[in-house]
């Protein structure tokens, strides 16, 4: 395999990988909150997209994306305060099971507001044709705008949850809710600010994808499969583990298609996967330690 | 405590009682107009074939509001009961049991998509209630099945055109990735069935995921193998994004799709990098640039019009689908009358019939009635559809 192609397929892992990365930043931030997974996430992306590509025609693409965000920002919140906040002591199963319900009511909502045809985000740079040559090989530039608002949502995201008050109050709740009550945090509204900043990330990354994945009301759920593999393989909780995760399934995906027939691409990355979870149970950057104390 | 249930119980039993009489008194009142024939569809309205489905259901009720309200076939009126299967087989198979058995429907129209419409053609031909497929898989009625027709033409016919047009512009290897749906695999089998014949080397087959959000991987596997053009054989999203990834990863060779491309919106969401792609297709799409004395222009044309008016949304092919399938419906209820048997006689006898797919010959043995002539090879320009 000369050198160009070996790195087309790097390029192409680079940008199936890209996505998942994104997606499954979203994933973490409620977990580090309330130890839940949301299963909504995939439609708070697909939420954010459809917003952004039905302002996108009045309005200049930054300005529309971030009506978006702040939309579904709005939107998190709403859900988090109607089905979540008035429960009392609610166990981390009802919540998780709530969020497959939330999941089914957004899709629902979306395919009555927008209908069910496919739609597309215009690209940030360039349009469908163009791309970027690195060594021979060829990249769409809008999955260097992923990657680099990936990167932003992650750096942004270490330091509002090591160094602010309010972040370091989100991941007290985690850890633990009673102690953390005991110090004076407002755990409940902890939680409601954790589904609004996980929204606004998804409708962000929603936005980013949508170029290259499309958009159409029922995607979420496959989108956030992925980026759940993703965030599962890092270590749940970490940032910057999930976007590596992200990219190294893209990878291993990509890789595998070089030697076998495509239609064994998802099986040979959920083996390596279960085969890397079996070994290191809390992800490839988790610590055994940390993930003993959590819930779930 | 005991009497009390007791009671509860039988106040229970007397209360459904009542609703059952009532609801039996009220199907026996006696017609006074003509009895409506009643006609079933399962369609995908919503779902990930929603593409199919919707354009269908809005045009058969488009169909049914004209029909009614010029007093109905015959003074029959027609009662059309839409089930969205949501594009799924399970789902199919339950609505056709209840539409066959609880409604009792004279026909069935639908399913949109190919899956579908093999899991239920045994259910409607046991019952011998007439099925009028939407789906284009060539097995829906090879073998024929006495009461299962289809509209869609033939996906064998799609192929030939496909490699009559690779001869022509003298392209013989090829590439061929399909998604993994009914139809995807139907193409598939055609396309590997037909190319030995048209002398046309299949060099690498692969299929993807229908819900695949990236084709790059794929892609660049066949760049390596420097074939002359790529055939993909799928439905959305995949159709859009194979165009755009080829672009991305700087592949200039041909792509051809299947006559699943009929739909101006995949265009739209390929943008730039639907330019040039060429598909076999019905005629709906060129209607406007038929010669005035084609002898669809005028079915074409009305279809169109009516349908673009009433939902301010360009008009597919798919929608096309369902017409034809109504309109033949309505023909042959026409011609025989509302006994079931007769109406399957008087389709299947039905000759010189004209759709929106083509013009419709059927016969005992051919129970989708089109020829190769009735696909056209069209490619895009400048955003919009051409002739090729």
């Amino acid at each position: 395999m000369s050198f160009e192609l070996l790195f087309q397929y790097f390029l192409s892992g680079i940008t199936v990988g890209s996505i998942y990365a994104i997606v499954a930043v979203g994933f973490n931030i409620i977990y580090n909150t309330t130890g839940i997974i949301n299963f909504a996430q995939g439609e708070f992306l697909i939420l954010g997209a459809m917003v952004g590509i039905t302002l996108s025609p009045f309005l200049p693409l930054p300005l529309a994306i971030i009506l978006a965000v702040i939309l579904t920002v709005i939107i998190g919140a709403l859900i988090e305060i109607i089905f979540i906040k008035w429960l009392k002591e609610p166990s981390v199963l009802r919540v998780i099971i709530i969020t497959i319900g939330v999941s089914i009511l957004i899709r629902e909502a979306m395919l009555h507001i927008w209908d069910e045809k496919v739609r597309a985000l215009r690209y940030f740079t360039g349009t469908e044709v163009s791309s970027v040559t690195i060594f021979g090989a060829h990249i769409s530039p809008q999955v260097l705008w992923v990657l680099g608002i990936s990167a932003v949502i992650v750096i942004c995201l270490n330091f509002f949850f090591k160094f602010t008050l309010i972040g370091r109050a989100m991941r007290a709740c985690s850890a633990n809710k009673t102690a953390a009550r005991l110090c004076g945090i407002n755990s409940k509204r902890m939680v409601t600010f954790s589904f609004m900043l996980s929204a606004g990330i998804g409708a962000l990354a929603g936005c980013a994808v949508s170029p290259l994945t499309q958009t159409q009301y029922d995607m979420g759920a496959s989108l956030a499969i992925k980026g759940f593999t993703a965030a599962i393989l890092g270590g749940l909780g970490n940032s910057m583990a999930a976007v590596a995760a992200g990219l190294i399934i893209g990878l291993l995906e990509a890789f595998s298609i070089s030697i076998l027939p495509l239609a064994y691409k998802d099986a040979v990355a959920i083996a390596l996967l279960l085969i890397i979870l079996f070994f290191r149970p809390s992800g490839l950057f988790g610590s055994r330690e940390k993930s003993a104390l959590k819930e779930y | 405590m005991k009497l009390t249930r007791i009671i509860i119980l039988c106040t229970a039993i007397a209360v459904l009682l009542a609703v059952l009489l009532t609801i039996g008194g009220c199907k026996k009142k006696p017609a006074i107009e003509r009895a409506p024939i009643k006609v079933g569809a399962i369609l995908a309205v919503s779902g990930g074939a929603s593409f199919l489905g919707a354009p269908e259901a809005k045009t058969l009720e488009m169909i049914a509001e004209e029909i009614n309200a010029e007093g109905g076939i015959n003074g029959h009126k027609i009662e059309l009961i839409i089930k969205d299967s949501q594009g799924s087989s399970e789902k199919a198979i339950s609505f056709a049991k209840q539409l066959i058995e609880e409604e009792g429907v004279l026909a069935i129209i639908g399913p949109s998509t190919s899956g579908e419409s093999m899991s239920i053609k045994n259910i409607c031909e046991d019952a011998k209630t007439i099925l009028l497929s939407c789906a284009a898989a060539e097995t829906i009625v090879n073998p024929v099945a006495k009461y299962v027709f289809k509209t869609p033409q033939k996906d064998s016919y799609a192929v030939i055109s496909i490699f009559k047009t690779m001869k022509k512009l003298g392209i013989s290897t090829i590439g061929v990735v399909v998604g993994n749906t009914g139809f995807g695999k139907g193409g598939k089998d055609q396309l590997e069935k037909y190319a030995p014949e048209y002398g046309i080397d299949i060099v690498i087959s692969e299929v993807y995921d229908r819900a695949a959000t990236d084709l790059t991987g794929v892609l660049t596997k066949i760049k390596a193998k420097d074939v002359q053009a790529l055939v993909n054989w799928s439905i959305v999203p995949a159709q859009s994004i194979v165009a755009k990834n080829m672009k991305q990863i700087g592949m200039d060779i041909p792509l051809f799709q299947s006559h699943g491309f009929g739909n101006i919106k995949y265009v739209e969401a390929a943008g730039k990098a639907a330019e040039g792609i060429i598909f076999p297709c019905g005629r709906l799409l060129v209607a406007d640039v038929l010669p005035d004395g084609h002898p669809q222009k005028a079915v074409l044309s009305k279809y169109k019009n009516d349908y673009e008016t009433k939902y301010n949304e360009d008009a597919s092919t798919f929608g096309g689908h369902a017409y034809d399938a109504f309109m033949i419906l309505v023909e042959a209820v026409k011609k025989a009358g509302i006994e079931k048997e007769n109406v399957r006689d008087a389709i299947e006898n039905m000759s010189g019939f004209v759709g929106t797919g083509g013009i419709f010959n059927f016969s005992p043995g051919d129970h989708n009635g089109l020829d190769l002539d009735s696909f056209e090879i069209l490619t895009v320009k400048e955003g919009k559809f051409v002739l090729y």
